[in-house]
């Protein structure tokens, strides 16, 4: 096939990706977008197995393509059908650094082939390496740290981290001009990347567990921009295009969470939390003696008159598995002529969006899924507020105390509701480290126990009722 | 300054294209958006791939590399994605 051609099968491969992330803005579209998104590939694919440089190389060169495609679609089919959609973050983190890695690969391989390079092909050979190598060691770390394998959680802080970070990111850069400079010194160009795979680390080892989400979106940007970036290198349209898109995605969700979060990019990096916890009330003066601890048969009372029930899922939900107990819950409700929506925060899973994929996942259907500010406003007309394993994100000191670690960062307002009903194993705090008056509140109820027994607990007393 | 010219232009727009499209796409479906965008992102397969055919050892070598790597992002993209998207269909 003639390279017009090729090139004008990747302008239609570009034009599917388009059209499948158009599809992603309503869940009624998306399935049909995604398949667009994989047409658009396998076009790309069949387009370059035709193209002059692969089919016209030989039997070998086929041989190699196949073999790889095999070992790396076997591997991702796996992935794919085996992960638990709990560990989607996981997923998404391997998946970011691959691509990464494939970017710093590629641009390699073109510039170490290269007899006669551009300043073009160098400058960007040299953000290939910088940007991919980054990504795939920041991937790796976001990666253990969520599965929780070798690093703990909590941020890794060690003295002078930010200066050694600042040289090695400086080193990389002067090892990159030198290459544009000089493109003979091919060498170099494994010095740029594995000054940037120790820079990869440094930059998410401060990165705390509760900021992975982040973390997960920054690196999807950077992945898609070191793949732009070999676009450059390879004078091709296709990874340009693509590049450019799945970058703008990442920032957008950077941006989202960030404002989810009320912290900035760089205070998220750098792991520092605001200010220090003692400036808020102790635990002692908020609960004292004013927490109210109810059975599952008083909570179950409440629900005779309740005509609106809104149910506000945090992450404990998911650790506890009790998404299928909530949903019977809300069946249970729904068919003695009770209301039931659910409150999703921007940030009550471990990565955007996926509360949303858990709740799925056990069959609620997504229209009863509401977005914080479409019902914060209706929390006043709700008789009750049911909130299971989310703490921070209904504190509702982040709206009154201007010197609290989360004042400011938006919240639903469950203390709005005519009563709120609290499902947590006991008082400790979340991520934030501070006491949530929310828990002593007049019209709270707090209900001690495991998440799904607790919902389980509760089933049974509102059908003995 | 051979293809750069045409090349920023074209990145430029794509950026452009992106945030207009990717800003619509409600946080429901975020985290498909995420995976998605993975497996598109997986188009640096083209150039693997041609770089796997090549003659030199050490090319083929990283060409091959990255051959797997990509396919990885690829198949287990578009698939995990599917999935995804598979529970917000509407049940009748």
């Amino acid at each position: 096939m003639d390279s017009a051609l090729t090139n004008l099968a990747y302008l239609a491969a570009s034009v599917l990706f388009i059209l499948g992330i158009k599809g992603l803005t309503h869940p009624r579209t998306a399935v049909r977008g995604n398949l667009y998104g994989a047409t658009g590939m396998l076009l790309a694919i069949i387009a370059t197995l035709a193209s002059r440089e692969v089919f016209g190389a030989g039997v070998q060169g086929i041989g190699v393509i196949l073999a790889g495609v095999v070992i790396g679609g076997g591997i991702g089919a796996t992935l794919a059908l085996k992960i638990q959609m709990t560990a989607m973050p996981q997923m998404v983190a391997l998946l970011n650094g691959f691509g990464g890695g494939a970017s710093v690969f590629v641009a390699g391989a073109v510039f170490l082939d290269a007899t006669d390079p551009t300043t073009r092909m160098t400058v960007s050979t040299v953000v290939s390496g910088i940007i991919g190598s980054v990504t795939f060691f920041g991937s790796l770390v976001a990666f253990d740290k969520l599965q929780g394998l070798v690093l703990p959680g909590k941020p890794i802080h060690f003295a002078g981290q930010q200066f050694v970070s600042l040289l090695i990111g400086l080193g990389a850069l002067g090892v990159g001009v030198m290459i544009v400079t000089d493109p003979t010194a091919t060498n170099l160009y494994w010095v740029v990347v594995a000054l940037a795979s120790i820079a990869g680390v440094l930059l998410t080892i401060p990165v705390g567990g509760a900021d992975m989400p982040v973390a997960i979106a920054l690196l999807n940007s950077y992945s898609g921009l070191a793949a732009a970036s070999t676009g450059f290198v390879l004078d091709n349209n296709a990874l340009i295009i693509t590049g450019s898109l799945v970058g703008a995605s990442g920032l957008i969700l950077t941006r989202i969470m960030c404002k989810a979060m009320n912290r900035s990019v760089t205070n998220v990096l750098t792991g520092a939390i605001g200010p220090k916890a003692e400036a808020g009330a102790s635990a002692d003066e908020v609960y004292g003696g004013r927490v109210k601890s109810a059975s599952p048969e008083e909570v179950a009372m409440l629900f005779d008159m309740a005509r609106r029930v809104v149910i506000v899922p945090g992450y404990g939900l998911a650790v506890s598995q009790a998404q299928h107990s909530v949903r019977d819950l809300a069946n249970l409700l729904e068919s003695q002529g009770t209301e039931v929506e659910f409150a999703i925060h921007p940030v009550a899973g471990r990565m955007p969006g996926h509360m949303n994929v858990l709740l799925a996942e056990a069959n609620i259907p997504y229209d009863k899924l509401r977005e914080m500010d479409e019902i914060n406003p209706t929390f006043a007309q709700t008789d009750v507020a049911i909130v299971i394993g989310a703490n921070d994100v209904v504190n509702p000191v982040a709206n009154t105390d201007p010197s609290s670690p989360i004042a400011g960062m938006p919240i639903l307002e469950v203390d709005k509701a005519r009563t709120v009903v609290v499902i947590k194993r006991s008082l400790n705090p979340g991520f934030a480290g501070i006491p949530n008056p929310l828990f002593a509140a007049d019209n709270t109820l707090m209900f001690f126990g495991d998440g799904k027994k607790a919902v389980l607990d509760l089933i049974s007393a509102i059908k003995e009722a | 300054m051979d293809a750069l010219i045409p090349l920023l232009t074209i990145f430029m727009l794509a950026v452009f294209v992106g945030f207009e499209i990717i800003t619509k796409v409600p946080p429901l479906l975020h985290t498909p958006l995420m995976s998605g965008s993975n497996a598109i992102s997986g188009i640096t397969i083209i150039g693997a791939m041609v770089a796997a055919a090549s003659s030199s050892t050490l090319t083929t070598a990283l060409g091959f590399s990255a051959l797997v790597l990509a396919a990885i992002n690829v198949v287990g993209g578009f698939l995990v994605t599917h999935r995804m998207l598979e529970m917000f269909r509407k049940k009748d």
